[in-house]
């Protein structure tokens, strides 16, 4: 068996070179093809018809006008919202038309006559005491480790505060939808998925056909973040149109719909208190948490977050249930709001005890599962930001209406790669292909294949052909948990040094050496350490005759054999500057310092964090799904008053990427989540400090900042 | 969007002719930023679109002794182009540059700008102009944090989504409205109005009518300015803006405009604030003084207090702007 370890770090002529993005070309000049631009011969176009009400019992649909529409191919009634069911949450789907082009799906989608029993519905949860007179909260009972209530007797210094962050939606800017093609008893399914091998076969289950004869394809996609794993019931559906119409259909859902149903990030509120020692020591944590992610309720955050080793902890959560579609994982579930509120309240303590954050935070991080690392990273995030010199204790005091000021976050994370196969071929005339039925989110997956595959082969990335997005290709795990670039680049590096061997089998006698003496460099096969014994690539592939060769090659999470690992720490700081006469925040800077093991594209990974910290930004001062309480509907389901941040509002992002030696040893691990975590915290906390004030929740929107404000003049 | 039939004249004459006497039967497209959202949202279900972008005398830029005249279609990159602007309406470029979306500003016209409807999101969700249900204002109480703090004692609590309302209240701009059977001119002022019930509309057009033009009276001796409170520097509806035009005698106002922006149903004249600064030389106390009296009589709504001093800092930010450099 060959070795598959990662090459050190001074052999490595393609791994950890900074590459651009083999489909950058493609994607830029508009050539890329998401699932949105297939369209098939004879495609039909479908629309949805949703529920308007946040509770609601069906009484009756009527789709008979529709039905009898010119153009309407099909009217389709959705499995489980048959006239009696009731409706849980308004975005509801109830029906979907197929009509032979968008705009007649839409009006006939209007025709569908619906009759509802309007019911109560109950909406929003940041007020628990409503919450509970509405008899919408589950506690999910008292969890105490050691003595707190001794900790906060003997404690020097006790600090208390409120944090929230509300539901934010996924905003997957391609839409969820796909085109299915239904001819006999084969299913031809272009989805927009995070779960190229393993989504055909839950397409499948649910129509009760082989999943063998699904057939799944996807070139390019436009994120996810967490929210499409599954066909869904709009997947379905389109299948059943798709049957029923023997045609194919097209189905995407409109973007307030999308917004409605597609995806939500659950709410994570909290009231905590931390006992501690003069010198910063944290002796006691107690919280009281509440969340929703719609009727389940929300699961605990794991607070104490990162430092949860702090003894004496009582903690109580309880999920509260609001008519709203069900949350979806989104980018690393439920850390970028326990990072928040841990943080927060880490902060607010800091400035009880009179102590500077940084010092707080490093006092403590014997507390955490990897203290040096943080201990480094906070180090290294302060350096980066200048906080020696321009952290200042809560307020600035300069002149004027703009208040700056520097705040503190941090993240963890798992990321070992998942289950994935590669097959490696290898043709007579040198083409080599590397298949896997993976996905590239957007995150340049195919890239670092392709480096994996160019790294052992010892050929130019160009001469790599990635083929994935299909599930007939072997079959790799699905991208959530940035467990990807862990799990293919693993499969790659094992699929291609198979290939290899047997290359090196066929060149050796040539060579008149043993295969094992070989090694692939600079586009040719030699012998080690002697480049003039040597075959160029295509002249030892010519040795293949008519033959090719294809190996296979996987990644066993149970058994990574050193290539791929997981737990990462991430520290964020950012520098902000606050308008204290109109409450508008502007990011000067946010820096991100992340450990990911080894680094295959520093590129692509620095571009990860780029992502992320966008993200953040949004989530701290712009994102929330504002609920209204007299309609049951969400009031911006739009990207009008739905806000994200633009070019202009992000400032400078600055990263650094923690490649240490210590961390590349470790091998590959995933970087799609860690950098999403302590961005809000870092800038909650940096307001805080710009203007001398807690703005308890996020999104710190001018409305809130200055109530802030007023508060502290009060 | 509902099914219509189109038309694209190339006369005034023709497009009015194709106008009707009542509002939903006809709608007039020129950049489409705004109607083709209503359309697909079958806010607006008109039997007819009309298309009057071919009408070249609708389009256009031009110094006259009375003023400015700016043609309806006059986009907002035509406008931020015009050295005629630039020169002497800074209020007017300042509310430009605050449509951050190129698009927008290539496409979207001034008249258009002047037309368009709220925003507010239970209008735009299917609950009408003055979004009432059972016989309750869901502005008043629900969610109402972006609406109305002046003006909002009617049923009407949204907010004029107009970017060049106020400074061409402040600039004391008239508009040209015709019609098949004649034409009128109005103070953008009174172009704007306060419905008091879900049949009425919120601009003093008549659905027989097309806006054509806007005058503006000459700014030589007007120092002028807009400041618009955004949260975001992309593209984002403003909180709150505030347009100043000073009539100066030497260095003291003579007299002053001061007008709000979505703060109200329509473009919001602060009185208190112009008879402050009138007769006053703008220092900083004259200023801070304005800014205060700017707030007189506002009635914030539940969610929506903050806008209160909002209006301080743009009414200060707007007369700094137009203050005259020492």
């Amino acid at each position: 068996m060959p070795d598959y370890s990662w090459p050190a770090p001074e052999k490595r002529r393609v791994i950890g070179r900074r590459t651009n993005r083999i489909d950058g070309f493609v994607k830029a000049s508009g050539r890329a093809k998401y699932a949105y631009d297939i369209k098939r011969p004879g495609m039909l176009y479908a629309a949805v018809v949703v529920c308007p009400y946040a509770h609601a019992r069906i009484r009756s649909i009527d789709t008979s006008a529709a039905e009898k529409m010119k153009g309407v191919a099909a009217v389709h009634v959705f499995d489980g919202s048959a006239p009696g069911t009731e409706v849980l949450w308004a975005g509801w789907e109830i029906a979907a038309v197929a009509a032979e082009t968008e705009e007649l799906a839409r009006d006939a989608a209007r025709a569908v006559k619906v009759e509802y029993e309007v019911l109560p519905h109950f909406v929003n949860e940041a007020d628990l005491s409503k919450a509970k007179a509405a008899g919408r909260v589950k506690p999910a009972g008292e969890k105490v480790t050691g003595d707190p209530d001794q900790a906060f007797k003997e404690a020097d210094v006790v600090s208390e505060g409120v944090y929230g962050c509300p539901v934010i939606c996924h905003l997957t800017w391609e839409a969820h939808g796909q085109v299915i093609e239904w001819k006999g008893d084969q299913i031809e399914y272009w989805p927009t998925t995070q779960a190229v091998s393993s989504i055909g076969n839950e397409l499948a289950k649910a129509l009760g056909v082989p999943p063998a004869n699904v057939h799944v394809m996807q070139d390019h996609m436009g994120v996810g973040y967490g929210s499409k794993f599954s066909p869904d019931r709009w997947g379905i559906a389109c299948a059943k149109l798709s049957k029923q119409t023997g045609r194919p259909v097209k189905l995407f859902l409109p973007r307030d719909v999308e917004q409605m149903i597609a995806g939500n990030r659950p709410s994570h509120y909290a009231r905590i208190r931390l006992a501690a020692k003069k010198d910063g020591t944290i002796i006691g944590w107690e919280s009281e948490s509440w969340s929703t992610g719609g009727m389940t309720g929300g699961g605990a955050p794991p607070i104490p977050y990162v430092f949860t080793n702090i003894p004496n902890q009582r903690l109580n959560h309880t999920a509260v249930q609001v008519n709203a579609a069900p949350q979806r994982a989104w980018r690393a579930p439920n850390h970028p709001q326990a990072s928040y509120l841990t943080c927060c309240a880490m902060d607010d303590l800091a400035h009880k005890l009179g102590m500077d954050p940084l010092e707080l935070f490093k006092k403590n991080a014997d507390y955490t599962a990897r203290p040096d690392v943080y201990r480094w990273q906070l180090d290294k995030a302060a350096e980066l930001i200048g906080w020696k010199k321009l952290w200042h204790p809560r307020g600035d005091k300069t002149p004027g209406p703009i208040k700056r000021g520097l705040g503190i976050g941090v993240g963890t994370w798992g990321g070992a790669g998942h289950l994935s196969n590669c097959r490696c071929n290898i043709y007579p005339d040198g083409t080599v292909e590397v298949e896997l039925g993976s996905q590239d989110l957007g995150t340049g997956t195919r890239t670092v294949i392709a480096m994996v595959a160019a790294e052992t082969l010892g050929l130019p990335v160009g001469a790599i052909r990635v083929k994935i997005g299909d599930n007939r290709y072997p079959f790799s795990g699905t991208s959530g948990g940035s467990t990807t670039v862990g799990g293919v680049s693993s499969s790659t590096r094992k699929a291609t040094m198979n290939a290899l061997e047997k290359l090196f089998e066929r060149v050796a006698p040539k060579l008149g050496v043993k295969p094992e003496e070989l090694e692939a460099v600079n586009g040719q096969i030699q012998v080690k350490g002697d480049p003039k014994k040597a075959m160029a690539w295509k002249a030892a592939c010519k040795l293949l005759g008519t033959e090719k060769i294809s190996e296979m090659g996987q990644n066993d999470p149970k058994n990574p054999m050193g290539l791929t690992t997981g737990g990462v720490g991430g520290v964020q700081m950012a520098d902000v500057s606050v308008d204290t006469e109109t409450g508008i925040i502007r990011i000067n800077r946010l820096v991100v310092v992340q450990d990911c093991g080894l680094v295959i594209n520093p590129k692509t990974a620095e571009s990860q964090c780029y992502g992320a910290a966008h993200l953040s930004i949004c989530a701290a001062l712009y994102e929330e799904r504002i609920m209204d309480d007299i309609t049951g509907r969400m009031l911006n389901p739009d990207i009008e008053f739905y806000k994200v941040a633009g070019n202009p509002d992000i400032g400078e992002i600055i990263v650094h990427l923690d490649i240490r030696p210590e961390h590349d040893k470790r091998g590959v691990i995933g970087l799609g989540e860690p950098p999403v975590i302590p961005g809000i915290a870092a800038i909650a906390n940096a307001v805080t400090n710009a203007i001398g004030v807690r703005v308890p929740y996020v999104p710190m929107t001018p409305d809130r900042v200055l109530a802030a404000l007023e508060r502290r003049s009060a | 969007m509902q099914a219509f039939a189109y038309a694209s004249p190339t006369t005034l004459k023709e497009a009015l002719a194709l106008l009707a006497d009542r509002w939903g039967v006809a709608d007039i497209l020129a950049g489409g930023t705004d109607l083709l959202n209503l359309l697909k949202d079958h806010i607006h279900t008109p039997q007819r679109v009309i298309n009057i972008k071919g009408i070249k005398e609708l389009g256009g830029i031009r110094k006259t002794d009375s003023g400015l005249r700016i043609g309806a279609l006059v986009t907002v990159s035509e406008l931020l182009a015009s050295p005629e602007v630039r020169a002497e309406y800074p209020a007017l470029i300042q509310a430009a540059e605050g449509i951050k979306s190129v698009q927008i500003r290539n496409m979207g016209t001034i008249g258009g700008d002047l037309c368009q409807r709220p925003h507010c999101w239970y209008f735009r969700q299917g609950f009408g102009l003055l979004a009432m249900k059972d016989g309750r204002s869901l502005v008043r109480e629900g969610d109402n944090r972006y609406h109305a703090i002046f003006g909002n004692q009617g049923p009407a609590c949204f907010v004029s989504a107009s970017s060049f309302g106020p400074p061409l209240v402040a600039l004391n701009a008239r508009v040209k409205l015709v019609s098949a059977k004649g034409e009128r001119e109005l103070p953008v002022e009174k172009f704007f109005v306060t419905p008091q019930s879900e049949s009425e509309r919120e601009i003093a057009l008549r659905p027989d009518e097309i806006l054509t033009e806007i005058l503006v009276p000459p700014a030589a001796n007007v120092r002028n300015a807009t400041y618009e409170v955004r949260q975001r520097e992309t593209l984002d509806w403003p909180l709150v803006t505030a347009s100043v035009a000073l009539t100066m005698k030497g260095t003291a106002v003579a007299s002053a405009r001061v007008v709000l922006g979505h703060v109200a149903p329509t473009p919001w004249r602060a009185t208190e604030a112009e008879k402050v600064l009138a007769g006053k030389g703008l220092s900083a106390a004259v200023i801070q003084k304005a800014a205060e009296a700017a707030v007189t009589g506002a009635t914030p709504l539940s969610r929506n207090a903050y806008k209160v001093q909002l209006v301080r800092a743009a009414v200060r930010r707007a007369l700094e702007a137009a203050r005259p450099k020492a």
